[in-house]
């Protein structure tokens, strides 16, 4: 298989994007669909490489050049085994991923990357309305019962690999919906929540037993849980946000990133909200220019926010590769997302100092300018700036899964950053406990989540069952990077 | 006088030797003094074609046989008092025995005992005089006692003597070699005959006489003379290899032998001859196990000849004629070989054998005419035979006709008959003693005639994976290899060669199959070119039992043929249920039972092969093996084990002729699995699986082709894979390759691999049953175990073709080559670091042989700063051959400027450097000659420092490669001396080396024209090339490259990067082994390479016996390579394996890229040193002692790998050097162009022309390449003006003549030349006619020897007279007229234009792609002969053709006064319409589109509107 030359035939044809004035008007996916002609190409673009690095790229360890060859040749169907068989949830992926295996690509040397996040996307809605996304047969059961708590990608990838092994498994969520932070932390412009709906009725169909609104540790006791389940798989998130220490924080004004957009996709999906955080009007201020920054400013944009300026800690990166950080390296260049094209400013080297307000209201953020020197920020002389800001968000990143009651009641070990330790095979410290998703490793990628569930669901089962039944992404490769 | 037995790595079988042979006979039998003072000159006069080891003063081995001298044997039996009876009633015996007393009187004491038990009578003993001072003190230390003894006749027809005497010398061998009398083997009995006596020994051709002075004697007369000079690949001093054999002397080898041998054995319950008094288990073992491919052939042409068949008729049946394809031959001969193939395969290899029954002498060469054999008849009814023509001077009044061998003909003179029996005459007497061709139609089946019998329907879907699971299927195997062949009908290229583990390091699973490896030709024979001499290949198959060889009867041939062995699911059913005559099939399941117990596999395969052998003994006589039932509890036994364990049981009980074997198997998918069934004595295989999966691939519309296409096409690739296989061991027929083991194992069990694999080397040694059956378990899980993937329809990644997270390792992965890109672009040491330390860590469990060995730290480490610089280092390091063509100018130039920045050296590789690049840094100091010769030209080889001749590459050893037409772009033609747009065809072999000794002649050749560079010669690992690298020493090479088959850049088959050659560590450890045992290491350096990546690599490649180290990978990795894998299709988007102007824009290189690769492997270099305790790197070479197997491997696997053998030492004193310390001695000083080059000096410097004459003789080679060298290098690629240095010789020329002929340089030779005539001619002229004074009609001779013209780049060649095979092979520019030509003619010609007035032989213009012939065809015929698969044939009706003929005519009547020059010319008008012309139907289009342009151009330029330009014009 493989395409050598349709790299030299084809050129790059990225998804195009609403215009950003249509799209700011909607809560809608800001993507336009593509027709089946170019996207053949597209995957026709792959070289099926010798050494696929997007393959290494990948933290599911995705198939890619295979299934980018089955597309450009038509064989949908055929494609999507290849992908469904390492990816429980493509079409979150396909929407969500920032792509590593986009920048891995070896085309991203000296050309643009074959869309491969694209592609994967269109396998898995070609594939979903021509009905080949059916719920798996079931094994035989085991016997053996599982908990999951936690349903955000981690938990539901692996409830859905342990279910298929023929477990009985029960998902615990705290929120009155599945889904996690998919459910309250993406904004709808970035995945319309119908996509989970449409993926949990698949995952019910196949015995995955469901409980919202059960907050474990509190509603019920770890020790009860563990006594009602042969083993326990955390899938907690990392929930915990980074604070900003200074001067005025107490403020009124000042919210979680977390806080807003839970807010708002519940206002989105139709729920009352009775105590609302609204931009519509406001001058807005957000500090983390990260993907939750982005989606911050997408959302305050939607609201009809006065003006909003996004401010990030370090130094605007590069245009391009810089030499320290070479292909197929994760590349640490000036990137715009589709929220920052839409408008906004963007502020970088700057260190917020102190906030200020009157009447216990945020009106002003004081910062200072500063630079990189031997690694280390140190502020511009003279560099001092304020802005006035009504809203401040902060979108810092998180520090860990909130784990008080874990600790408290069960004993889990923890790392020294605050997440929770496992071995090799995702269990934790305490028999029968196994941990995965940002949980285990702090806030990051949807795609580890959704690997580390797989991961741990084998490894679960291995325990369970004495064979090693569920497949395994295999042998890493690393080269350096993300 | 025995070889030495097995040690370290070191196969005795792998033994090889070449020589040069001859015969003089008397045709009326008259005997005579002079017949065997000129065999004694004829031999002097090929001591070139011998060779000396280490001491100069012992050869390999002459000899000289003669008929009996009767008179001699009476005078001397006189003087002894014995009473020698009348002519015939009494045999000789020549008897080598020890030196020890006690132990001769044993050995003679067995003589007397046989004789006598035999009926027969010792007359006497004598001893031979002889003068041991003679010898060099290596012969002499081993020298036997030789003596003659004579025993009389008693009681036996004279008919029947030789017989007795036959069955007396088996007998006194087997009783000696039972009784242990001669613990050292020194006893051999040279001849034991009463017609011929044969004098032999550890000698140089001129030591024969003097050490013999028997042969001096005045009554030491004879009818014939047959004599050798043997060229060994070792010096082992073996006394009793020298030849002539009993009946035979030979040239070449015998690349069957391993089966040839076995059948033999095979055979062993059929064989009765009432002519021994039936079977013949008392004369065991008939083949002599240990001794030459000679002696083995000599073992049985004698055994077939005193049965009852005459010499020829023997040797017909052992070396059959290509009659398979040929539409020239005769019914009733072609009758008689397909007859004898029932009775005998062939014995197979280039061969030119003389043999003699004491009356009969004649010769014969094998189907491919792999060696030269030129005849002379003279006035006076001498006939003379000899590898090279001249070696005997005849005056030109007596020689009456001249010719050569052609392939697969005879010659024969009959001293009886008193007459010479030409080829077609002898032939045909013997193809019509019984009617083969009415006993062939009745009792041999046609598949095709069988009656169709349907088979169970295919299998589909989840069924159908579920048995590729079981079986080990991968996805890879259906992507990768499956689809490509049943869509294309060929197998898939790869590129960037395999660096996945060895099957016993995998944890994959692998099949059986990939334990083995394909073995191929290197030196001591070629390769063929499957495609273009598709007349000598054969995959002709058939079924059924076969008969017993010394009988001939209409039974004997019944049998079921079919043109390939591969069975459709319907074909095996036909077979099944067929009923008729005497075929009786049986099934056997090769499968056992998942629950028994841990001997399961072991307890299945006795049981089967028990189950076999009975039911040979009931009958059947076709066993079908099958591996149908697999499921749940049922697991299939490798098939590979199962068909050679049954083959070698059958073979030890002496019945496997008794049937055939078929296998029904879902194992098998690749060429390489189905070729290692045939390869271990399988007749036909079914590969059901692999079938029903092309089907299901065109049913599934993964291809768009009907089922029944896809399913025809995949058969059709495998049938040329095998070809391929086959090929690259130089085997042309399915009959030969079935059974000869044509492979080396690697990590299997001893006592495995010698109860089931009987014969196959494995050194190293490995795993046995129980881990196979556990890896058949494994394979099984995947369809039947546990896991929940096996319920998809996807099968495992597989990975060993592409890297995958779930696949086979790769040592090239993300992670080596990030880091080391990011080290070299950056100079990043901590990227460098991590690099190393991700390609040296094998941490879970090793990749590599190196991988299990830990160095061995000295107790005194040497400060670093003691150890020698980066500088001397890297002075030790060169890039390897990748040629501009194959990768980009730009990555090929950037390359070269590191390496000369470095002090290093880069490589052209095959394909000629730009002749702006020769005088600076860009130039590449290594000067690749290939066997394409693109580009090679006297100013190409002056300006290189080394030359290296590319014998083998290790991405496709054994194998030619191909630059298709679209990437031969104006710059890479102008470089290779071709046409832009026209494909380039490299052949397998070189053509001027088929053998040990022709390789010798083109390291002379190169050393003549740039004495300065050193030459080098580069072979791949496998086993026995250690020996061959002794060859390579004794041929002169100054320096011997060991490449491993890991390595490789190359565009290949990917079964042959999968599956050929083995890694460096082997061959290197080998070599450095043979080497210094046969102390021939001192004269010669060694390098090794492939996939040298780190300084640990490095060091382990110094202790295992390398000066040098050769890297290719790992810098184009640091240029921006990224292991796409597709360098074959000119996409590289990183700018590097491209041609194309838009890509190589995108190439990212640089210089400094390279120079800090090397400068931080230096480093790492010089601390391993230090910790090593070394401050030079030449103290580590050889030093095994600071290797050892690490202890901490507990892998399954590899903890039964036993590489003691690798890290073995030679046993020889102290003053053996174990590294290079001497140069190689060339001889140039007595070089004839020593004295041209003085002669010519001022003309040379610019001066006036100058004319010279000579006399020459056969010993002059290449005259003329010296001169030439002088020429380019002072005047470059143009030269000088035509005719500045004209020289007329007169006598016979030796090889290569006109070698590289520079512009300038005239020639006119009077007489005649041997082979390579003109090679690489550069632009000078040469002219041959025969001597003044000749009778013989000049236009019906042979004057010029075989593969004349060999890549000539331009000049003119004119010859009145014919020339032997491969005239102007590979010629891209030189102009040639000759008066006919042997087979092969203008073979893959690029260029150039070649006239033939007289006959050509077959397979005109295979491969032609570029230049023009012109052949003389008065009765229509030649297109019969023409291979028309890339020519077309015309009649000359253009006028520029018609004018360039008859300019080229008259050129040719002026330089050679050519009779039938002036004939044609002076009928000019009427002889035009006889002409062909021969035109490539690619250059023909090129040639047309470049004339279409040209006419735009000028009508452009001449502002006519571009309109009319587009117009079609003419021709």
């Amino acid at each position: 298989m493989g395409n050598s030359d349709g790299y030299l035939k084809h050129p790059a044809s990225p998804a195009s994007r609403r215009p950003a004035q249509e799209r700011v008007g909607d809560w809608n996916e800001i993507y336009e669909p593509r027709g089946p002609v170019t996207r053949g190409e597209q995957g026709a673009r792959c070289m099926d490489c010798g050494i696929p690095f997007c393959h290494q790229g990948c933290p599911l360890g995705n198939r890619i050049p295979d299934w980018n060859g089955l597309v450009s040749r038509d064989r949908w169907q055929d494609a999507w085994r290849a992908l469904d068989d390492t990816n429980n949830f493509p079409e979150f992926t396909g929407r969500l991923c920032p792509a590593p295996c986009e920048s891995a690509c070896t085309l991203a040397i000296s050309d643009t990357a074959v869309t491969i996040e694209q592609i994967e996307l269109e396998i898995a809605e070609t594939s979903w309305e021509a009905g080949w996304v059916t719920p798996a047969r079931r094994r035989r059961a085991t016997g053996k019962s599982v908990a999951v708590v936690g349903s955000g990608p981690a938990g539901l990838a692996g409830a859905q690999q342990l279910a298929r092994a023929g477990h009985d498994v029960t998902v615990y969520e705290k929120a009155d919906r599945i889904g996690g932070l998919l459910r309250y932390g993406i904004p709808d412009f970035k995945m319309e929540k119908w996509v989970i709906d449409r993926r949990l009725t698949q995952l019910t169909a196949e015995g995955v037993s469901f409980r919202t609104g059960v907050a474990v540790g509190d509603a019920i006791s770890w020790g009860e849980l563990q006594s009602d389940h042969d083993a326990v798989l955390l899938a907690l998130g990392a929930e915990r946000p980074r604070d900003l220490d200074v001067p005025g924080r107490d403020l009124g004004g000042v919210v979680f990133a977390m806080d807003y957009l839970e807010r708002s996709n519940r206002l989105v999906a139709g729920d009352a909200v009775t105590d609302p955080i609204d931009a519509a009007g406001r001058r807005v201020v957000i500090l983390g220019g990260g993907d939750t920054g982005s989606d911050c400013l997408g959302t305050a944009h939607r609201q009809g926010a006065a003006s909003v300026v996004q401010i990030e800690l370090m130094p605007a990166p590069p245009e391009t590769r810089a030499d320290d950080n070479p292909w197929p390296r994760w590349p640490l260049v000036f990137r715009t997302s589709s929220s920052q094209q839409e408008g906004g400013e963007r502020e970088f080297a700057t260190m917020t100092t102190k906030l200020t307000g009157s009447g216990g209201r945020l009106e002003r953020l004081h910062a200072t300018r500063v630079e990189l020197v031997d690694g280390r920020l140190v502020p511009v002389p003279g560099g001092e700036i304020s802005l006035e800001v009504d809203l401040l968000v902060l979108a810092m990143g998180f520090t860990g899964p909130r784990v008080a009651s874990l600790t408290e009641q069960l004993g889990v070990e923890l790392t020294p950053r605050g997440a929770v330790a496992t071995d090799k095979a995702f269990a934790t410290s305490v028999p029968g406990v196994w941990a995965a998703g940002d949980a285990k490793r702090g806030a990051s990628l949807i795609v580890w989540a959704i690997a580390d569930g797989r991961e741990a669901a084998r490894a679960m089962d291995a325990a369970l069952t004495g064979q090693a039944r569920l497949p395994t992404k295999g042998a890493d490769a690393p080269f350096g990077g993300i | 006088m025995r070889t030495p037995d097995a040690w370290g790595l070191y196969e005795p079988q792998t033994e090889h030797d070449a020589c040069g042979i001859g015969f003089i006979a008397h045709i009326r039998g008259t005997k005579s003094r002079d017949i065997v003072q000129d065999g004694l000159r004829l031999l002097e006069r090929l001591s070139h074609r011998g060779a000396t080891g280490s001491d100069p003063l012992t050869g390999d081995g002459a000899g000289i046989l003669v008929q009996v001298p009767h008179r001699f044997f009476k005078r001397v039996g006189l003087e002894l008092g014995f009473d020698i009876p009348r002519r015939r009633r009494y045999g000789v015996g020549q008897v080598f025995l020890p030196q020890d007393p006690d132990q001769r009187a044993a050995c003679e004491a067995v003589v007397k005992e046989i004789v006598e038990q035999e009926g027969q009578r010792v007359i006497g003993w004598r001893d031979v005089p002889v003068d041991p001072d003679v010898l060099g003190p290596s012969a002499r230390k081993v020298m036997p006692v030789v003596r003659q003894v004579y025993v009389a006749r008693r009681r036996v027809v004279p008919s029947a003597f030789e017989r007795k005497l036959y069955v007396i010398r088996k007998l006194i061998e087997r009783t000696i070699l039972e009784r242990g009398l001669d613990p050292q083997g020194s006893t051999h009995v040279c001849s034991l005959s009463a017609e011929t006596v044969v004098y032999k020994g550890l000698l140089t051709p001129d030591q024969l006489a003097r050490f013999y002075p028997d042969l001096g004697a005045d009554d030491m007369v004879s009818a014939i003379a047959m004599v050798h000079s043997r060229f060994s690949t070792n010096t082992f001093p073996t006394w009793d290899l020298a030849q002539p054999m009993r009946f035979t002397c030979h040239n070449g080898e015998i690349n069957t032998l391993r089966g040839n041998r076995n059948w033999m054995q095979a055979r062993r319950a059929l064989l009765q001859s009432g002519k021994f008094g039936g079977t013949l288990d008392r004369m065991l073992p008939i083949i002599v196990p240990g001794k030459s491919d000679s002696a083995q052939f000599d073992n049985m042409l004698e055994l077939l000849h005193l049965a009852g068949r005459s010499l020829p008729h023997s040797m017909m049946m052992m070396i059959p004629e290509a009659f398979e394809g040929d539409p020239h031959m005769d019914e009733a001969r072609r009758a008689f070989y397909d007859y004898s193939s029932a009775l005998m395969e062939p014995w197979d290899g280039p061969a030119a054998i003389a043999f003699t029954d004491g009356h009969l002498i004649g010769a014969t060469l094998d189907r491919n005419g792999l060696r030269p054999a030129r005849w002379t008849i003279t006035t006076d009814d001498r006939v003379i035979l000899a590898s090279e023509t001249g070696a005997l001077d005849i005056p030109p009044e007596l020689v009456a006709r001249k010719g050569r061998l052609q392939p697969g003909r005879m010659l024969l003179v009959d001293t009886r008959e008193q007459r010479l029996i030409e080829d077609d005459e002898a032939k045909a007497d013997i193809s019509q003693r019984f009617p083969y061709e009415r006993w062939l139609r009745k009792n041999e089946v046609a598949f095709a005639a069988l009656p169709v019998v349907q088979p169970s329907p295919p299998l589909r879907g989840m069924e159908l994976s579920r048995l590729q699971r079981a079986h080990g299927w991968t996805d890879e195997d259906l992507r990768i290899l499956l689809e490509p062949m049943a869509r294309d009908g060929k197998e898939p290229t790869g590129s960037m060669g395999a660096d996945t583990p060895l099957a016993v390091l995998s944890d994959m699973a692998p099949s059986l199959f990939n334990y083995f490896k394909q073995l191929f030709a290197q030196v001591t024979n070629p390769p063929i070119d499957p495609i273009r001499e598709q007349l000598v290949m054969s995959l002709r198959t058939s079924l059924g039992a076969g008969g017993n060889t010394f009988d001939e009867t209409p039974e004997q041939c019944h049998r079921i043929t079919m043109p390939l062995p591969i069975l459709t699911d319907r074909e095996l059913a036909t077979l099944q249920a067929f009923e008729e005559g005497a075929f009786e099939t049986v099934t056997l399941p090769m499968t056992y039972r998942l629950d028994d117990g841990p001997s399961a596999l072991q307890d299945a395969v006795d049981a089967l092969c028990r189950a076999a052998v009975d039911s040979v003994d009931d009958g059947f006589n076709i066993l079908v093996l099958s591996d149908k039932g697999v499921d749940a509890r049922t697991v299939p036994i490798p098939s590979l084990l199962a068909a050679s364990a049954v083959h070698q049981a059958l073979v030890r009980e002496g019945t496997r002729l008794l049937t055939s074997l078929v296998v029904e198997t879902a194992e098998v998918r690749e060429v390489h699995h189905i070729a290692m069934l045939l390869g271990f004595g399988v007749g036909a295989v079914n590969p059901y699986l692999a079938l029903a999966s092309a089907r299901a691939l065109a049913e599934d519309g993964v291809i768009d082709l009907a089922p029944e296409t896809a399913q025809e096409n995949y058969v059709a690739a495998v049938g040329k894979g095998l070809l391929k296989v086959m090929s690259k061991m130089g085997i042309s027929t399915m009959e030969s390759y079935r059974g000869a083991q044509i492979f080396e194992c690697i990590g299997l069990d001893r006592d495995l691999v010698a109860r089931h694999f009987t014969g196959t080397p494995t050194r190293i040694g490995g795993i046995g049953l129980p881990e196979l059956d556990r890896e058949a378990r494994i394979r099984h899980a995947r369809a039947f175990g546990p896991e929940l993937a096996r319920d998809s329809a996807l099968l495992p990644v597989g990975g060993r073709y592409q890297w995958r997270r779930q696949g086979e390792l790769h040592r090239w992965n993300p992670t080596t080559v990030a880091f080391l890109q990011a080290a070299t672009r950056g100079d990043d040491r901590q990227a460098w670091r991590e690099y190393t330390e991700a390609a040296d860590a094998e941490s879970d469990g090793p990749a590599t042989l190196r991988g299990m060995l830990a160095l061995v730290p000295a107790a005194q480490p040497v400060p670093l700063d003691e150890v020698e610089s980066v500088a001397a280092i890297i002075a030790r390091f060169c890039t390897g051959a990748m040629s501009f063509g194959s990768i980009s100018a730009e990555a090929h130039e950037t390359l070269a400027l590191a390496m000369n920045k470095l002090g290093g050296r880069s490589n052209t590789g095959e394909g000629g450097e730009e002749s702006p690049r020769f005088g600076d840094q860009r130039r590449s100091s290594i000067k690749q000659v290939a066997s394409g010769r693109f580009g090679v030209h006297a100013a190409y080889l002056v300006n290189a420092d080394e030359l290296q001749i590319k014998v083998a590459q290790g991405a496709k050893p054994g194998e030619g490669g191909q630059l298709p037409g679209h990437k031969v772009s104006e710059r890479i033609a102008a470089v290779r001396c071709s046409t832009p747009g026209v494909t380039l065809i490299s052949p397998p072999p070189h053509h001027d080396i088929y053998s040990i000794e022709d390789l010798a002649q083109l390291i002379y050749d190169l050393k003549v024209v740039n004495p300065r560079a050193r030459v080098s010669v580069k072979l791949v690992s496998e086993v026995g090339v250690g020996t061959i690298a002794a060859g390579v020493s004794k041929a002169r090479a100054e320096c011997v490259i060991i490449a491993g088959a890991s390595g490789g850049t190359g565009a290949s088959p990917q079964s042959s990067i999968q599956h050929a050659g083995l890694p460096w560590e082997l061959g290197l450890a080998e070599t450095q082994q043979v080497l210094v045992q046969n102390d021939l290491r001192s004269r010669i350096r060694v390098q090794v390479d492939g996939g040298l990546r780190t300084a640990r690599d490095v060091v382990i490649g110094a202790l295992l016996g390398a000066e040098e180290f050769g890297f290719s990978t790992a810098p184009l990795i640091t240029l921006g390579c990224i292991m796409l894998r597709r360098c074959h299709e000119n996409t590289c988007s990183v700018g590097i394996a491209t041609q194309d102007e838009q890509l190589t824009e995108r190439f990212a290189g640089d210089p400094e890229h390279v120079q800090r690769f090397f400068t931080m492997l230096a480093e790492d270099v010089r601390e391993l040193m230090a910790l090593l305790g070394a401050r030079t790197l030449d103290e580590l070479v050889g030093r095994v002692d600071r290797l050892r197997v690490r202890d901490d491997i507990d892998h399954w696997k590899a903890r039964a790998v036993d590489l003691s053998p690798l890290l073995a030492r030679a046993d020889v004193p102290e003053s053996v050097h174990t590294r290079q310390m001497v140069l190689q001695q060339h001889g140039l000083q007595n070089h004839l162009d020593q004295e041209l080059i003085t002669a010519a000096e001022q003309a040379l410097q610019g001066g006036p022309p100058v004319a010279l004459s000579r006399p020459i003789h056969n010993t002059d080679r290449t005259v003329g390449g010296m001169l030439s060298g002088r020429l380019a290098t002072l005047h470059g690629a143009h030269g000088l003006p035509t005719d500045t240095i004209s020289v007329n010789f007169s006598g016979s020329a030796g090889q290569s003549f006109g070698a590289f002929l520079a512009p300038g340089i005239s020639f006119a030779l009077r007489g005649e030349t041997n082979d390579y005539l003109g090679k690489g001619l550069s632009g000078g002229r040469i002219s041959v006619r025969p001597p003044d004074g000749t009778r013989f009609v000049p236009e019906d001779n042979i004057i010029i020897g075989n593969t004349v013209l060999y890549g000539a780049t331009q000049g003119e060649l004119f010859v009145n007279g014919r020339a032997g095979e491969r005239f102007a092979v590979r010629n891209s520019g030189a102009r040639a007229v000759v008066e006919g030509i042997g087979d092969h003619g203008c073979e893959y010609m690029t260029g150039g234009v070649v006239v033939v007035l007289g006959p050509t032989g077959r397979n005109f213009a295979a491969g032609m792609s570029g230049g023009v012939a012109f052949v003389l065809d008065p009765d229509g015929s030649f297109h019969t002969r023409c291979n028309p698969d890339m020519v077309e044939l015309d009649t000359l009706v253009e006028e520029g053709d018609m004018t360039l003929v008859e300019e080229l005519l008259e050129a040719h009547l002026a330089h050679t006064g050519s009779p039938q020059a002036r004939r044609i010319l002076d009928n000019w008008e009427i002889m035009v319409s006889s002409f062909i012309r021969v035109m490539p139907t690619e250059y023909k289009r090129v040639l047309r589109e470049r004339r279409a342009r040209k006419r735009r151009e000028f009508l452009r330029l001449a502002g006519t509107p571009a309109a009319s330009a587009e117009e079609p014009t003419h021709g």
